[in-house]
């Protein structure tokens, strides 16, 4: 069983690493950390807060727009292309393929990541010339948008397993817009009332709280993250992304392959 | 030991947007397949053929029924390290090359890791792909992709395999040596349930048939058995180029041909027809049986089963 799913996971990096979308993103990625260095020469002593916020931030958006352009394609191509039929006609069942699928894509995130990050300190380096203890905390950050990552390819396997691309893409970039700005809804929740009080709130809890990943801005300013938030976050993530990816078995489970 | 016993396997579609309306694709079927046996699973395009081969395979659920592959539940996960399928029109996963994908096709059916890299020229070999090593499946002819799908078909050494529509995509020297490959596939002592339209391939291969039309089971048995129920005709060839007017009343098709005439009559006209040559002294030449074919089966089981939709209707 473990065996197969690492087969299906190690199958679908080589197909993501073998797309030259990928190699197009993560392109753009490394230039806008590049463009950093630029925009942060003309920053005056404000460089490295303006290398370390563009280059984490091209990293995240451009991870994310990997893992829904890559991530909404799992399944549906998958069956659209009926490259499925003769993988589950061997002994491999419905939940190993979406399970394998899933550490694919995240082990291909991980790996962009880690390539992209090193974009980022040698933008850093270019412009400080040295790095400084504080600099390690952008690995929390790194660590945070993998973790993003994580429920955002969890539930673009989810929106692949039940539509189309097209609708997968835009379900999953809304969830990821709205969840972006998830401590607002909970703060507009809070002041509500009645019933719209009551769907504020449901909505407010159930989109991903992607606020409470970014750090980004208070890791520029040198300022340490609790490492309450640390835990938090990681279990919030493999909850959420747990909970996102068994709702796409339990869907993809009944689903007919026509 | 039955290789396949289907036990009343239905398909019903939900079809329309608003509206939705069941569309029956595939009637309650009871069917058993031997093992060892080549067993054709015939009918026209949209008869139920791949519909019955999706639902064995677990890619579709039954409305109703179940199945048993190789005397086990036939959506038990393990009995897939078994049993073989080739879909309908395959397509592969073009990052990859050949060898590439069989490995990975290997790793899933459980070939054990120090036999994969064998395994996987072997069947290369067997289905006449060579010198393709380095080269991604998206520069594959259809054909090449056709022989990919039966290579991968037959990778694991299954017991039993699936093919749908086998020939399809494949010149002549492909179909001869898919024959082949199925003959050499019974000899091994393994079961090949094949879905075709093609009934020559049918006929040249098969121990039994089945044929499927409109979801619905028409017949079932060794071809020479089907066959034989068909009336026969006989083949008729006398010396000039008259037709006389008896002969012509018994609705035969006559060619002249030089100073022959030939004539193609039901088997039970054939002494009414030999009568009227005597009469009219024209000197006959030869009477020959002419051989019922698997497509006459097939022609007059769908004509039969059109006429009595048409009377339901």
């Amino acid at each position: 069983m473990r065996s197969r799913i690492v087969h299906i996971a190690s199958n679908t990096f080589r197909e993501a690493v073998r797309d030259r979308v990928l190699y197009n993103l993560i392109g753009f990625a490394l230039l806008l950390s590049g463009a950093a260095v630029l925009v942060g020469q003309i920053s005056i002593d404000i460089e490295k807060l303006v290398v370390i916020n563009l280059g984490l931030t091209a990293v995240s958006l451009f991870g994310v727009v990997i893992a829904i352009f890559i991530g909404i394609g799992l399944v549906s191509k998958e069956i659209e292309k009926r490259t499925l039929y003769t993988v589950l006609s061997r002994p491999v069942r419905r939940w190993e393929f979406i399970v394998g699928k899933f550490f694919g894509l995240s082990g291909t995130l991980v790996v962009n990541t880690f390539f992209m990050a090193i974009g980022v300190f040698a933008a850093l380096f270019y412009v400080s010339h040295k790095f400084v203890k504080a600099d390690g905390l952008i690995l929390v950050a790194l660590y945070f948008i993998v973790l993003e990552f994580l429920i955002i390819v969890s539930l673009a396997l989810l929106f692949s397993s039940f539509s189309s691309p097209l609708l997968s893409a835009v379900f999953a970039f809304s969830l990821f817009v709205i969840g972006s700005f998830a401590e607002d809804l909970r703060n507009f929740a809070r002041m509500a009332h009645g019933i719209s009080g009551w769907l504020a709130t449901a909505a407010a809890y159930l989109v991903p709280n992607f606020s409470a990943f970014n750090v980004i801005s208070s890791i520029a300013h040198e300022q340490p993250v609790a490492a309450q938030l640390v835990l938090q976050n990681t279990l919030y993530a493999l909850f959420y992304a747990a909970t996102a990816l068994s709702g796409a078995v339990l869907i993809f489970q009944h689903r007919d392959l026509k | 030991m039955a290789a396949i016993e289907i036990l009343g396997l239905s398909k019903t579609y939900m079809i329309g947007f608003w509206r939705k309306r069941p569309k029956c694709a595939l009637h309650p079927l009871q069917l058993t397949v031997e093992e060892g046996e080549i067993f054709g699973f015939l009918g026209p395009n949209g008869a139920g053929k791949t519909t019955t081969l999706k639902l064995l395979m677990g890619l579709v659920s039954p409305s109703a029924g179940s199945a048993r592959i190789l005397g086990h539940d036939w959506l038990d996960p393990e009995i897939k390290a078994q049993i073989g399928f080739l879909p309908e029109q395959p397509y592969f996963y073009d990052h990859l090359t050949a060898h590439e994908l069989l490995e990975y096709y290997g790793q899933l059916s459980g070939v054990p890791a120090k036999n994969r890299k064998r395994r996987v020229e072997e069947v290369l070999h067997q289905v006449g792909l060579r010198d393709i090593r380095g080269v991604q499946l998206r520069k594959f002819s259809k054909g090449m992709l056709q022989r990919i799908g039966i290579a991968q078909a037959i990778l694991h050494d299954p017991r039993l395999v699936f093919f749908d529509e086998p020939m399809s995509g494949l010149d002549p020297m492909g179909r001869r040596e898919v024959r082949d490959l199925m003959e050499q596939l019974k000899a091994a002592g393994k079961t090949v349930f094949f879905s075709t339209h093609i009934l020559s391939d049918a006929e040249a291969l098969c121990d039994r048939v089945a044929i499927i039309h409109r979801g619905e089971l028409r017949g079932v048995g060794a071809v020479a058995e089907l066959t034989s129920g068909v009336q026969g005709k006989v083949e008729v060839i006398w010396q000039g180029t008259q037709i006389p007017a008896s002969l012509k009343a018994l609705g035969a098709d006559c060619y002249v041909t030089g100073d022959t005439v030939r004539a193609v009559f039901l088997e039970n006209q054939q002494d009414a027809a030999i009568d009227a040559l005597r009469r009219e002294r024209l000197r006959l030449i030869a009477v020959t049986p002419v051989r019922t074919s698997l497509e006459d089966y097939f022609v007059e089981k769908l004509r039969r089963a059109e006429t009595t939709a048409g009377r339901t209707a």
